[in-house]
């Protein structure tokens, strides 16, 4: 058994568990996770910002009371901030002290004073790294988020590792994964991402949840506030993802929404209070422009 | 695992990939592992897992969806159910043949009149003629239309830099490289003989170009065609984005990539309903801005429309979208082929409009002017402007 406990009973059992710590997901998403794990491929999770990608490898993480190690993806990131780099100054200080000691006269063992540098001592691990080390005592879960702001460059390398998870350092040697990372790979879609990656993968597109699933969310979330309200809110939110917006609000701008409207005490939805806080919902000026005038009649609607 | 079943897979695969499911056997064979691990009389869990390893697009969701459930319903209840053979691929569905016949005859009529003649040996009287250079497009015979579109593909389209976040090894650089000193330096025992340096890379902006193909920029269709096709393969096919639109927006990128101009030009007639029809800029941009723009305006990228500015649609629309746009590009360049005219002023209600948040506004309507684009294309500045270019004359 590679990983004793890190792992679901069934579908059901990876839904339940999910659902104990707060994460309502679909049936398509509890089976997709159940097989990833079950299976040691990647999850491959795409949808909208804002449906909850980054939070399946948290609670993943708590439901396997196993380390999280994320790998946030950027413009320009290389194997140097994914994998590992040499720390320079470390080196430059250990060589100087090497040889300002050796011109002391105390000669203590070697006179190359470069000898020994290039160690683990002088390692920095980046996440990919930390991934695949031996530290681990169970198989830590590894997020690589947002891989569609990487460069096509890294995907190439992340191919790669996918498939044997080890990395090789040419001063050290190959390191190989004890315990196979479970890995989690998001993406906002803002570049389509080789299929030749996706197909190693299971792969699954969050959507917006359904009413029910988003008012079961915002219950679990945001505690204590009005059940009528919890109501208005997913409803009215439902309403918007129906309009023509720049960007429609995922549930992340739904629970934001709820919480702030907690805090303002509100009991029901009414124009005025939505009107005001219609900057929590929608992330661009033209969208908020738009929604004041219309937020009433939307309103309407949604809760009669 | 019961033999059938899989022989079953395999065929599903099979159907799949007939639909345009680039579906490999690997693929299948992880399904056929998954299934043993799922309920397998649960179909909601056999149809999740299906999907989780035989789709890697949202857009495959709905059609994996139907063909699932045509596929099983035959297949699962033995074979009582006399189907077809296989599910209809979306290729059969009438109304894209009915599509086609529409653009087809279309494409027929902007094309008519151009006649095939190849005038390699006349070439260069035409290209070094002031008088071909400046012809307007609208007025060429059909032999200068063939020579201009022979010169176009042979222009060379280069976008400018912009500097990436990577960095490599440059000896005029002005950081200093300590990966690369310290490397060496460990070759010399310790001493770093060598000031290693390095300097940003830089990358070739992406371009993406939007034209108008409706009723009164007709005349300019095929050649703003042939002009998106010569500089969707000059950049580099990876960074350029093309689209053209009328009454909807069509992206017809895929379909110029094909190698052949005749045949891309066909094709992209063919996913264009809108040869000669209404304008709605504001609408088309619209749509752009919502269902485009976070995909294709990465990197500081370049877009570039080409239109008149007649809008039937509604004009504070146009505003609202252009200004969404420019606020979301590096640069946006507007194209309109009567501003080499004499005497033209952009009065018309949409060019109003859109005016302010334009860059630069450059004719479109000779071969010299789609010269001068090439070349601003090349040298833009690597700053974000803030105020617009006096309009050109």
């Amino acid at each position: 058994m590679p990983r004793p406990e890190a792992r679901f009973e069934s579908v059901e059992a990876a839904g339940e568990k999910l659902a104990s710590l707060d994460y309502i997901a679909d049936d398509g998403l509890a089976t997709g996770l159940f097989l990833a794990v079950e299976m040691g491929k990647p999850l491959f999770l795409e949808g909208e910002p804002g449906v909850g990608k980054t939070e399946v490898a948290k609670v993943l993480a708590r439901a396997f009371d196993t380390p999280l190690i994320r790998l946030q993806c950027y413009e320009g990131l290389d194997i140097n901030h994914a994998v590992y780099e040499w720390n320079y100054p470390r080196q430059l200080l250990a060589i100087q002290a090497r040889s300002t000691g050796s011109q002391g006269g105390s000669r203590t063992g070697s006179d190359n004073p470069t000898q020994d540098i290039f160690t683990e001592e002088f390692l920095l691990k980046r996440p990919l790294l930390q991934a695949i080390d031996r530290s681990h005592d169970s198989a830590p879960i590894l997020l690589i988020d947002e891989l569609d702001r990487a460069d096509e460059e890294f995907e190439s390398f992340l191919l790669e590792l996918l498939s044997d998870f080890q990395v090789t350092i040419p001063e050290i040697g190959t390191l190989q994964a004890e315990h196979r990372p479970i890995i989690i790979i998001t993406s906002n879609r803002t570049r389509e991402i080789h299929d030749a990656l996706k197909r190693r993968c299971v792969y699954h597109w969050i959507d917006y949840p359904s009413i029910e699933k988003e008012l079961e969310i915002v219950r679990r979330k945001v505690p204590g506030l009005e059940d009528e309200l919890s109501r208005e809110i997913v409803a009215f939110v439902q309403r918007l993802r129906d309009q023509d917006l720049y960007k429609l609000p995922g549930v992340a701008e739904t629970l934001d929404w709820a919480a702030a409207l907690g805090h303002l005490d509100a009991v029901r939805l009414d124009p005025e209070v939505v009107v005001s806080t219609l900057g929590l919902l929608l992330k661009y000026q033209d969208d908020v422009d738009k929604l004041k005038v219309e937020a009433p009649s939307i309103l309407k609607e949604a809760i009669g | 695992m019961a033999s059938p079943f899989l022989a079953n897979l395999l065929l599903f695969g099979r159907t799949l990939r007939r639909a345009g499911f680039p579906v490999s056997h690997s693929q299948t064979l992880d399904l056929a592992r998954a299934l043993e691990l799922v309920d397998i009389g649960d179909r909601e869990q056999v149809f999740h897992a299906a999907r989780g390893f035989l789709v890697s697009r949202r857009e495959e969701l709905a059609l994996f969806a139907l063909l699932f459930d045509r596929f099983w319903r035959k297949h699962s209840i033995g074979d009582s159910a006399p189907g077809r053979k296989a599910p209809p691929a979306p290729r059969h569905d009438p109304e894209a043949i009915q599509r086609f016949r529409d653009v087809s005859y279309l494409s027929a009529r902007a094309g008519a009149g151009d006649t095939e003649i190849e005038l390699r040996d006349r070439s260069q009287t035409y290209s070094d003629d002031e008088v071909f250079q400046h012809k307007d497009f609208s007025r060429m015979s059909a032999e200068e239309l063939a020579e201009l579109r022979r010169l176009i593909l042979e222009m060379r389209w280069r976008a400018s830099l912009r500097r990436t976040r990577r960095w490599s090894e440059d000896r005029g650089g002005s950081r200093v490289y300590l990966r690369r000193m310290l490397r060496d330096a460990a070759k010399h025992g310790g001493a770093p003989l060598h000031l290693a340096r390095r300097s940003p890379k830089t990358k070739r902006r992406p371009v993406v170009l939007l034209a108008d193909v409706s009723g009164s920029m007709e005349k300019y269709a095929r050649i703003i065609l042939q002009f998106f096709y010569g500089a969707l393969h000059g950049l580099g096919a990876g960074d350029v984005e093309c689209f053209v639109f009328g009454t909807r927006l069509t992206r017809i990128t895929s379909s110029l990539r094909i190698r052949n101009v005749d045949r891309a030009l066909e094709d992209a007639a063919g996913e264009i309903l809108d040869w000669s029809g209404g304008t709605r800029i504001g609408e088309s941009l619209g749509i752009f801005n919502r269902h485009w723009a976070r995909r294709v305006l990465r990197r500081g990228a370049v877009v570039v429309i080409v239109s008149d500015g007649w809008e039937r649609g509604d004009v504070a629309d146009l505003g609202r979208e252009i200004r969404h746009l420019h606020h979301r590009c590096h640069r946006l360049i507007w194209l309109n082929p009567h501003v080499g005219r004499p005497g033209y002023e952009p009065l018309v209600e949409g060019m109003v409009a859109a005016l302010p948040y334009i860059d630069d506004f450059l004719p479109i309507h000779n071969l010299q002017s789609l010269r001068a684009l090439a070349d601003a294309l090349a040298s833009l500045p690597s700053r974000k402007s803030i105020r617009r270019l006096p309009a050109a004359r």
